[in-house]
């Protein structure tokens, strides 16, 4: 047992995935019987009824299909056949723009219910009733006021990134230790400086995990956003290709979803990481 | 009334559960001279801490008035410095970072190589040179609390404030901080004010030790004036005459007559000119009675 832990459960995770792929790739090998019919009418059907081969694609087929798009990441013929890279490229617009404007109401809101204890009573009722809506149930209001699709999905990122940044930022700048309030009253620190070289340093762990949740929920909600408004976008592009009946673009989509999710995430664990600070 | 800190018939009084209130102390009087070093002591809960804050400006008292330097106190100043007990050092900053913050708040104007010229003598000062560039995190008990006092030196206070400062700490480095604590200000004329429940450590430090009774309605029963010769040093202060009749002294008054007090109190006792005291090897008080010498 010299290998590290890293090591081994590497090995143990490309273990489990070349397990999964053997199983899907037999798991979508098809029966072997086919039933005879009218050349007429097996012109109609698909291969999965004329040549017995299962309408799930196997993992070779996705392999192929991403490496085609790998290809070509960025074409564009029309509205309805755009690369997925563009249409990544269009969801994260969304939701970096929604994301931003969040962050630009939510620090500055939560830091003054944080250090205000009038503000957070005042505010917290709005607060609770807010936070459990789903950021969909916004989506018709939000087409009728903004009568464009595209800004509305950001609207929805907005609002459904905004809380628990909000909460976080409160939280931490409420709980900033009162010695360290002390030291800056004692050396008479203004009140701006005390806030940015003192309360902010202090709740930057807790901020950034409100970030971190809040990047999470809003790439959550940006892939059925884009389902209902369309367009563009990797959510559209999944609903697209479900009518298009290609369960092999939509299995890629789900996959690339989840890896710029996570892409998403770990950036932001870095950034916590970064101005966490020990005791 | 020339004193340079001058605490005026303070009290201070907190609003009890079920209404009403509790008084901590009222009345209370005490001054101290330029370059003085005063411990109180007393129980916990008689309201030093308070003491300490009403000078720091954190707390305000509920009546009377407290005077530094010709000016009443009317909020926090970085004319007075504090050592917190628990240091308070800003973790995400290094000690330099720390030091540096506390210069530049006194000296808003100041290039950065001015302060943290500056900050690298009060670092030096207190013995922690070559750690400057380290975050709290990475030091010991003993080198937070140095670097909390070089904080509080590195802006030239008028008056050092000290609540607790070493009683976090394992004895040897207390011993090692309160040479380090006792030269500098000896060295520097420094003014200073601490919190301690330790009776070596008041009879080393301090030329004055103000004697508080149990709270609530806590009182200064006196004021013991320190009998030691003002170049004493660790190794040889048992061996003074005078330090056995002075420790008993206080002892006694920790363990009984911080009780008793109230009861017993000696005739013509004032709150606004407490009794002052000075036990030692031609002076040996016995317990309850205060002779006074001023």
């Amino acid at each position: 047992m010299l290998t590290s832990l890293n090591a081994r459960g590497a090995l143990l995770s490309a273990v489990i995935f070349t397990v999964f792929l053997l199983a899907w790739h037999i798991g979508v090998q098809g029966k072997a019987s086919v039933a005879q019919m009218d050349p007429e009418y097996a012109r109609l059907m698909g291969v999965a009824a004329t040549q017995g081969k299962s309408a799930m694609p196997g993992p070779l087929d996705v392999g192929a299909q991403i490496w085609q798009h790998l290809q070509e990441p960025f074409y564009d013929r029309g509205p309805n056949d755009k690369g997925v890279g563009i249409q990544l490229a269009y969801s994260l617009g969304r939701v970096l723009l929604g994301y931003a404007l969040a962050v630009l109401v939510a620090l500055p809101v939560g830091f003054l219910i944080g250090m205000s204890p009038l503000m957070n009573r005042a505010l917290d009722p709005f607060i609770q009733v807010m936070k459990p809506i789903s950021p969909l149930a916004w989506m018709p209001l939000a087409l009728y006021t903004i009568k464009d699709s595209s800004i509305s999905a950001i609207f929805v990122i907005f609002i459904c990134s905004v809380w628990p940044m909000m909460i976080n930022t409160a939280f931490g700048v409420s709980a900033t230790r009162k010695e360290w309030l002390n030291v800056a009253r004692t050396l008479e620190v203004r009140p701006l400086r005390k806030a940015f070289t003192i309360i902010l340093p202090a709740a930057a762990p807790t901020i950034l995990t409100g970030m971190r949740i809040s990047i999470g929920i809003a790439w959550l909600v940006i892939v059925a956003a884009e389902m209902l408004v369309g367009g563009t976008g990797i959510g559209y592009f999944v609903w697209n290709e479900w009518n298009n009946l290609s369960i092999t673009n939509v299995i890629v989509a789900i996959l690339v979803i989840g890896l710029v999710g996570m892409a998403l995430d770990q950036t932001l664990a870095r950034v916590a990481r970064a101005v966490t600070y020990p005791e | 009334m020339n004193k340079f800190i001058s605490i005026e018939s303070i009290a201070r009084r907190y609003p009890k559960a079920g209404g009403g209130s509790t008084t901590i102390f009222e009345n209370l009087w005490f001054s101290m001279n330029r370059g003085e070093f005063s411990a109180i002591i007393g129980h916990s809960g008689c309201g030093k801490t308070t003491v300490l804050n009403i000078l720091a400006g954190l707390e305000l008292p509920d009546d009377g008035l407290t005077v530094v330097d010709g000016h009443a106190i009317e909020g926090p100043s970085l004319d007075r410095a504090v050592i917190f007990q628990s240091h308070a050092l800003l973790p995400w900053r290094t000690v330099l970072g720390n030091v540096s913050y506390a210069v530049s708040s006194k000296w808003r104007d100041w290039s950065a190589e001015k302060v943290a010229a500056k900050a690298m003598a009060a670092i030096e000062k207190v013995g922690l040179k070559g750690s400057e560039m380290k975050k709290p995190a990475e030091l010991s008990g003993g080198m937070k609390q140095r670097v909390g006092i070089a904080r509080a030196l590195s802006i030239d206070p008028k008056i050092l404030l000290m609540d607790e400062p070493f009683s976090a700490l394992d004895a040897l480095t207390r011993g090692a901080l309160q040479d380090e604590v006792r030269r500098i200000c000896v060295e520097t004329g420094q003014t200073a004010f601490m919190i301690t429940h330790d009776v070596d450590e008041a009879i080393y430090l301090a030329d004055k030790i103000v004697l508080m009774t149990n709270g609530p309605e806590a009182m200064i029963a006196e004021i013991v004036e320190n009998p030691l010769p003002r170049d004493r040093r660790r190794v040889d202060l048992h061996r003074s005459p005078d330090y056995y009749p002075l420790r008993n002294h206080l002892i006694d008054f920790l363990v009984t007559r911080s009780k008793t007090f109230k009861d017993e109190m000696p005739e013509g006792y004032d709150k606004r000119h407490p009794p002052i005291v000075r036990p030692g090897a031609d002076n040996p008080l016995t317990p309850g009675e205060t002779r006074k010498v001023a």
